[in-house]
């Protein structure tokens, strides 16, 4: 009876293992030549080109520094460290012998020429959703970069988070391949804007908090989530924003790198900026912002404007003096000369911190790195500098952040700050 | 590599990403009007512009200047007589004189935004530029002027 019962179960087991292995088996697309730079059409790159900068592929597919294309960029996430694979068209470390058919199955299921299953940090269930002649206009730009030898760098996942077989059960579980169906309810526009949005910019990679095994939530997209050591905040009505983010804002955030109200694009969200949507056609652009306005409903909302940004400006100018406070002395030192405004509109290059973004939020994370690490000249105001106060003590970060929060919000105290920046210290500036 | 203009100069000096701009700026290019004081941008004498805004140079890596168009005191104005090197001629501010091509350059990009400042717009602006001999009161008094000047350059002009 017992030896009925482990043969049993070792019978179980291994059909179910083979099962497993039949459903996750993936067959391998045969290696092609390289095609020819004269293969495609300049149209058609061009067209490839713009695609791939709105889907960020060279920021995550370049290390800081590094030859564009060429992979090797670590990305940090729960599970463990993986790295950014060379994109460029090397026959042996890039994807020079890779079909349009494998390249388009990688887009669009996940899996790689070889039939191996790729981990979801490559957006792939956002690029499912992409159509083929977008597929295929990338496959274009790629194949007519320069191709650059430069083999992957192993993983750094624990077992057995690193086996790829396991992979089909975590697609199983999330992933919805298919491609992006627009929404009746909605015009052409915000449709297009969704498109962009969802499919090839995956605004919710960053920004969709992430369940326990790595995948976007779906009940709460958008909602905001921590990544790469900085906070993506809610694009929902859910952000804290003093001023709404409305059309008007939304526009100048994207299309410039600025919101006159709510800050500079800085963090991971820099080159989205400058690198991405600044090379979006003009209705392309506004076709975004449509799609992510219409996600916090700030229009509807833009009367609340005028006088909070009235308050501000006053609650700006309640730090300065010779005063008692040792807090606001210390703002009054390192911060004012940049940030104070006079008037009754903040200037755009003087950031007002009682409307910035990174005051609001519930996380001081966005605002101890901005402290301590500033802002490029890249980054954020094209050709303009924050420098980083990193030769500050913990303690004296931290009391400018109380500070602002106590006298720019009426939100409840950030905890633990001084904990907090000597945390972001340890981690490092990272790539922004 | 991080190349960028100084004083309308293009540059590519080679030192790591991570160097002080104003290290950069003073032992590289070798321009000595831009002063270290703290060192941790708490005392203004380092102060530079980067693309038109008064920037401490002693906490700007190397690295976030990449593209971009430094200004110091040698490239204020090309005869050294922008009307704040006049002012402060006229009204003999410095004292010992360290801290004073920080307080010029901070007080140029003040007047590009406040083209008037009330006394409260130069506190707020001005207090994180430090001077120990206590030239203040002077400091004060020929942004007043050099505002005045600009204005008057702006009504005739």
């Amino acid at each position: 009876m017992f030896r009925r019962i482990v043969i049993g179960l070792a019978l179980a087991l291994v059909l179910g293992l083979g099962g497993f292995a039949a459903f996750a088996w993936r067959p391998s697309i045969a290696p092609i030549a390289r095609p020819a730079a004269s293969d495609f059409s300049a149209d058609l790159v061009a067209r490839g080109a713009v695609l791939a900068s709105g889907g960020y592929c060279a920021t995550c597919h370049t290390t800081r520094g590094g030859k564009p294309l060429a992979g090797g960029r670590a990305m940090v996430t729960a599970f463990g460290t993986l790295y950014s694979t060379n994109i460029t068209p090397d026959p042996e470390t890039g994807i020079g012998n890779w079909s349009e058919e494998a390249f388009r199955r990688a887009m669009h299921d996940g899996v790689a020429r070889d039939g191996s299953h790729l981990f979801p940090a490559f957006p792939y269930d956002h690029f499912t959703k992409l159509s083929d002649a977008d597929v295929h206009a990338l496959y274009a730009w790629l194949m007519t970069r320069p191709a650059v030898a430069a083999p992957a760098r192993s993983n750094a996942l624990p077992f057995p988070l690193g086996i790829r077989a396991l992979q089909a059960g975590w697609k199983l579980l999330f992933f919805k391949p298919g491609r992006f169906a627009p929404d009746p309810a909605h015009d052409a526009a915000w449709n297009r804007g969704a498109y962009l949005a969802e499919a090839l910019g995956h605004c919710g990679a960053c920004h969709t908090p992430r369940n326990g095994l790595g995948a976007e939530k779906r009940d709460a997209a958008y909602a905001g989530a921590s990544i790469d050591n900085w906070v993506a905040p809610p694009l929902t009505g859910a952000n804290p924003a003093p001023v709404p983010w409305t059309s008007d804002e939304l526009a100048a955030y994207l299309g410039t790198g600025i919101s006159r109200f709510h800050g500079t694009a800085a963090g991971p969200m820099a080159p989205v900026v400058h690198e991405g949507l600044a090379k979006l056609s003009p209705e392309d652009l506004k076709a975004v912002v449509r799609y992510v306005a219409s996600l916090g409903g700030g229009d509807a909302r833009a009367a609340e404007a005028a006088p909070v940004i009235a308050k501000a400006l006053v609650a700006d100018r309640s730090s300065l003096g010779p005063l008692a406070d040792a807090d606001a002395r210390l703002y009054t030192a390192a911060c004012a000369s940049c940030h104070y405004n006079a008037g009754t509109q903040p200037n755009p290059l003087r950031p007002d911190l009682a409307l910035n973004s990174a005051v609001s939020l519930s996380d001081p994370t966005n605002l101890i790195r901005v402290i301590l690490y500033g802002i490029s000249a890249k980054d954020g105001a094209p050709a303009i500098v924050m420098p980083g106060f990193s030769g500050f003590s913990d303690a004296d970060v931290a009391r400018i952040c109380a500070h602002l929060r106590r006298t720019r919000t009426s939100l409840p105290p950030w905890s633990d700050l001084e904990k907090s920046v000597a945390r972001i210290r340890a981690e490092g500036r990272g790539d922004y | 590599m991080t190349s960028f203009r100084i004083n309308g100069r293009p540059v590519t000096p080679s030192f790591p990403d991570d160097t002080p701009l104003l290290w950069v700026i003073r032992d590289g290019i070798g321009l000595t009007g831009t002063k270290f004081g703290c060192g941790i941008g708490m005392c203004g004498a380092c102060t530079v512009h980067v693309g038109g805004r008064a920037t401490r140079s002693c906490i700007t890596p190397l690295s976030a200047v990449d593209g971009a168009d430094v200004t110091t005191i040698e490239g204020l104005d090309p005869a050294g007589q922008h009307p704040l090197q006049k002012a402060w001629i006229a009204l003999q501010v410095p004292q010992c004189g360290y801290c004073q091509s920080g307080q010029i350059m901070q007080a140029a990009a003040m007047l590009a935004d406040f083209p008037e400042p009330s006394d409260r717009d130069i506190d707020a602006v001005m207090a994180g530029n430090l001077c120990r001999c206590m030239t203040y009161i002077r400091i004060r008094a020929a942004i007043r002027q050099a505002a005045g000047e600009l204005k008057g350059a702006d009504s005739h002009g």
